[in-house]
């Protein structure tokens, strides 16, 4: 079925965008790959688990059911577990490529003149020894499963890590009956007040976070990191330990904490894949977008955490934007930036909140000083630090050499989990990894839409 | 308290799955991965080469670590796949395909 | 940094073809340096399957070269083999219809009397080789000494083996030439390598390295996509292709033009690959490409049909106007060798290619005749022509 814009991803910039458009006559799909609207920072429980109060695990409760009662009031349509894999350009406009879902088998296909690419991003993190081990669980995880499935990983967890996501986890987890034997956080309260001015609007979330954590007696471990998790077929402790002023481990300051749950994180990137195969130019690990939120490629948008980590008032932001941009070039005029004022307001705020939070919250410089050999780096190809430590003694001095030498980042996962290890370890940035396929293929489907004469 | 209670969840009545052979409750609408947490269990996949197990990771179906088998079926992402009544869940080994 | 540098040889392109000029050259007693302004097999090595093939080739000077080099990599593989992955699985070429079957096992007569192993197999004997085929095909011809090895490792291998001295990411901008035309080594982005013999092994950069000596090489890019799946357990055995294969490769269209390889790996993944068109260098992924890879790969293989794909990726095959590689000394530039344009059989020829260079670079009878490989074989208009 055509439609005029395809929305791809239903999170707050997806969610935005769409009503932004819709409202003003465009017609509009919003694609996504969950059962429900929302995304990772909105996910709801699932609807068979009929909860009556489903905001206890949520922040911004409002702004969700002012978003959720838009979309029944309007006309966006909604396709719901549909696994967009690509972008494709053709003749007549825009073609999104996906499988329907749970089983990613059966193909489906939405024409359109203009496409939003709205697709969040995903948490990173870095390895340590013994962080392949059952139990360990990324912190955007354990909130993703007690939010969708209400149900927590164990009864004794750590939270650890850096970013602005430990603390609401922390909380979730302990409102959620799981004692929390401690918040480590790797960096230092020093540098908050560098940024405080930046980000005073974010203290009274972050307070109220904190009196939570107060009020279910958990401890907060600045300028500390895990150094390792403990276990044979599951995990059983970590090994927390001070950091010093350069990043290392300060001697003797090792302390084991017993824990059936680690939840750990150290920032998020950005999906970028269908953009990148779109051939959008990219910013860094980031899709490039002008004030309109458009790419440099015509008929094509992206908001939200795809163009920038920000969080959701500034994906928000950026999909009103694109929405009101689409309605105008879509009927061939150029937008009035005017009235969309208040939002690019909240956007260059929330870009500059961003921008220091990212500041603040850096992994430890060494932390591969910590990443033994026998450290797996790559879980999908169970790929050593050690092995990628030789294949850069073999001439490979980047990461996708390395990846060649090692296969790290070759399996499932096509390397957005150790991405940013590898880079780490060549001793170098990460660059945004080319993944034609946002999403693994069945080759049938692929030969199914092959035709003989349908390329020259 | 337990998640449950907290979002005051009340879901219909809970149907049988199988783990490896063993019957084990689950709510309707819970992903597999969250019906084998709920019973306590937390790897269900073998690697390739160390044979080490492997459960829920990312929880958002990024990376790929939580491949199950269900009703035959390999590599499923035990984190996006809802548990239905019957399901045979079962331990992934390897590739999960047979030799 | 600047410095000056002195060796016997410099190699251009630390990839597969620059990998195995530098062992054999050090082999025969030179000092080597490789300069590449990427990694090691940054280029088409690191974006190609690992094919060592007979199979393809109809009898010829590259026929020649290609059981010299599957010799040669015989031998490495005693040394190397696992480190590079070497496997000499074979190669499994199909015909779908008693009319391709016919032009295969001509084609295969004419290759056997060239050297090559090339056994028939009957329509039943194919799922003896491969049970998973699709039913209903022709019959084929087996041909044993085709081989696998992945190319990146192998590079990497042969490049450490060597001794060389490996300079990555540093760019030669000029091809030094003393007054009388010889040459005297390279000009790179961070100094000099004096040496008074330079080997042009880079790649589908051939030709603008060449530039850089003052001489024509028509090095042009043929795009090749390659689909990878999910890992699988051992399930297809050898290099697996339908016949139209061979017809392709000589083909002079530049529209797409797919031939389904297939073949399993060692780490689990089927490799599918190559697709050919000539569309410069745009490695943008085309759909249409994947699609008809896709399409002939589960036609050969209908179990494929419900295996994922994970990731495909291109790579640029550099090929001379008579698809042939440029092998051997540049009379035009004395002291410079060209080792590129072996279009998608690089990896294969390498080993062939790298004893030839050695033998040049050392006064020895070359053992083959170069004469069909003359860098300088192209007129300064020239057009691309059948084999």
């Amino acid at each position: 079925m055509p439609t005029d814009l395809a929305v791809i991803g239903a999170g707050p910039a997806g969610l935005a965008a769409s009503l932004a458009a819709c409202a003003r006559g465009v017609r509009v799909t919003l694609i996504d790959a969950a059962p429900e609207p929302g995304g990772q920072f909105h996910r709801q429980p699932a609807a068979g688990l009929r909860a009556a109060r489903p905001e206890a695990l949520h922040h911004r409760w409002r702004t969700w059911t002012r978003l959720r009662d838009g979309l029944a009031a309007g006309s966006v349509r909604l396709l719901t577990e549909h696994h967009v894999w690509g972008v494709e350009r053709t003749s007549g406009g825009l073609t999104v490529h996906a499988l329907l879902g749970p089983d990613q088998e059966e193909p489906a296909e939405v024409h359109a003149r203009a496409v939003l690419l709205a697709t969040g991003g995903h948490e990173t993190v870095l390895p340590f020894p013994g962080w392949t081990l059952p139990g360990v669980v990324t912190a955007g995880g354990a909130q993703a499963m007690l939010k969708g499935g209400l149900v927590t990983p164990g009864r004794t967890a750590v939270v650890a890590g850096t970013g602005p996501l430990l603390l609401p986890v922390a909380a979730g987890l302990a409102a959620a009956g799981v004692t929390v034997a401690a918040l480590v956080e790797s960096a230092g309260p020093e540098r908050l007040p560098r940024h405080a001015v930046t980000l005073a609007g974010k203290f009274p979330e972050a307070a109220g976070y904190a009196a939570r954590l107060l009020r279910h007696r958990v401890p907060f471990l600045a300028r500390r990191t895990v150094v390792r998790a403990h276990g044979d077929e599951r995990l059983t402790g970590v090994t927390v330990a001070a950091l010093d002023a350069h990043g290392g481990v300060r001697p003797g300051t090792e302390r084991l904490l017993p824990c059936d749950t680690l939840a750990v994180g150290h920032g998020m990137l950005p999906h970028t894949d269908l953009a990148e195969a779109l051939g959008c130019r990219l910013d860094g690990l980031t899709v490039a977008v002008d004030e309109e939120q458009r790419t440099d490629v015509p008929g094509v948008w992206a908001a939200g955490e795809a163009t920038g980590v920000g969080g959701a008032a500034l994906a928000l932001a950026e999909g009103h934007i694109a929405g009101r941009s689409v309605v105008a070039r879509l009927r061939g005029t150029a937008p009035d930036p005017r009235q969309w004022a208040p939002a690019a307001r909240v956007r260059a705020r929330a870009r500059r909140h961003a921008a220091a939070l990212g500041s603040v919250y850096a992994p430890p410089a060494r932390w591969t000083d910590r990443v033994t050999d026998d450290t797996v780096v790559c879980r999908c190809e169970e790929v050593t630090a050690g092995a990628v430590r030789e294949a850069l003694a073999l001439g490979a001095g980047d990461a996708r050499t390395v990846k060649l030498l090692t296969r790290a980042g070759m399996g499932w996962c096509q390397g957005r989990m150790c991405q940013p290890a590898v880079a780490g370890l060549a001793g170098c940035e990460p660059t945004p990894s080319r993944r034609p396929f946002a999403r693994p293929v069945p080759l049938g489907v692929l030969a199914g839409q092959h035709s003989e004469e349908g390329h020259s | 308290m337990n998640p449950l209670e907290l979002a005051g969840a009340r879901p219909g009545p809970a149907f049988t799955v199988t783990f490896d052979g063993r019957r084990i409750e689950a709510l309707p609408g819970r992903t597999v991965a969250a019906v084998l947490w709920a019973a306590g269990i937390t790897s269900w996949r073998a690697t390739r080469d160390g044979g080490r197990p492997r459960g829920v990771f990312c929880g958002i179906g990024v990376c790929f670590d939580c491949l199950v088998t269900v009703n035959g079926r390999p590599n499923q992402r035990a984190c996006l796949v809802p548990a239905r009544p019957g399901d045979d869940i079962r331990t992934q080994e390897g590739t999960g395909h047979a030799h | 940094m600047s410095e000056s540098l002195t060796c016997d040889v410099v190699v251009v392109g630390a990839g597969m073809t620059g990998a195995a000029c530098a062992l054999y050259a050090a082999r025969a007693g030179l000092s080597v340096t490789v300069v590449d302004r990427g990694p090691v097999a940054g280029g088409t090595t690191g974006a190609g399957e690992g094919n060592l093939l007979v199979s393809d080739k109809a009898p010829g000077p590259e026929l020649q070269l290609a059981l010299l080099s599957l010799g040669l990599w015989a031998e490495t593989a005693k040394e190397l083999g696992a480190a590079v992955e070497y496997e000499a699985k074979g190669g499994l070429v199909v015909a779908r219809t008693p009319e391709a079957l016919d032009s295969l096992r001509a084609f295969a007569a004419a290759q056997r009397a060239a050297g090559v192993t090339a056994d028939p197999v009957t329509a039943d004997g194919l799922h003896d080789l491969e049970p998973r085929l699709a039913p209903g095909l022709a019959g084929g011809v087996h041909y044993p000494q085709d081989a696998q090895v992945m190319p990146a490792l192998a590079a990497a291998h042969l490049l450490r083996a060597s001794g060389a001295r490996l300079l990555t990411g540093r760019e030669v901008t000029r091809v030094l030439r003393a007054p009388g035309g010889a040459v005297r080594g390279v000009r790179t982005d961070r100094g000099d390598v004096q040496a008074p013999a330079v080997v042009n092994a880079a790649g589908t950069w051939g030709g603008e390295l060449a530039a850089r000596a003052g001489v024509l090489l028509p090095v042009l890019p043929r795009r090749g996509f390659v689909l990878v799946t999910e890992p699988l357990p051992p399930r297809i055995r050898h290099k697996v292709y339908a016949a139209d294969y061979v017809a392709d490769v000589a083909s002079d269209s530049a529209a797409l033009q797919t031939s389904p390889v297939v073949e399993g790996t060692a780490a689990g993944p089927v490799l599918i690959g190559a697709s050919r068109e000539r569309v410069g260098f745009d490695r943008s992924l085309s759909l249409p490409a994947v699609r008809a890879l896709a399409a002939g790969a589960t036609a050969l293989f209908p179990f494929l049909s419900g295996v994922r794909a994970l990731r495909t990726y291109a790579g640029f095959r550099p090929y001379l106007p008579d698809h042939l590689p440029a092998i051997g000394p540049d009379p035009r530039a004395p002291g410079l060798y060209h080792a590129c344009g072996h279009e998608g059989a690089g990896i294969g020829l390498a080993t062939g290619t790298g004893l030839l260079i050695a033998q040049s670079l050392t006064g020895r009878t070359p053992a083959l005749d170069l004469t069909p490989f003359r860098p300088d074989r192209f007129p300064r208009t020239t057009k691309e022509t059948a084999r």
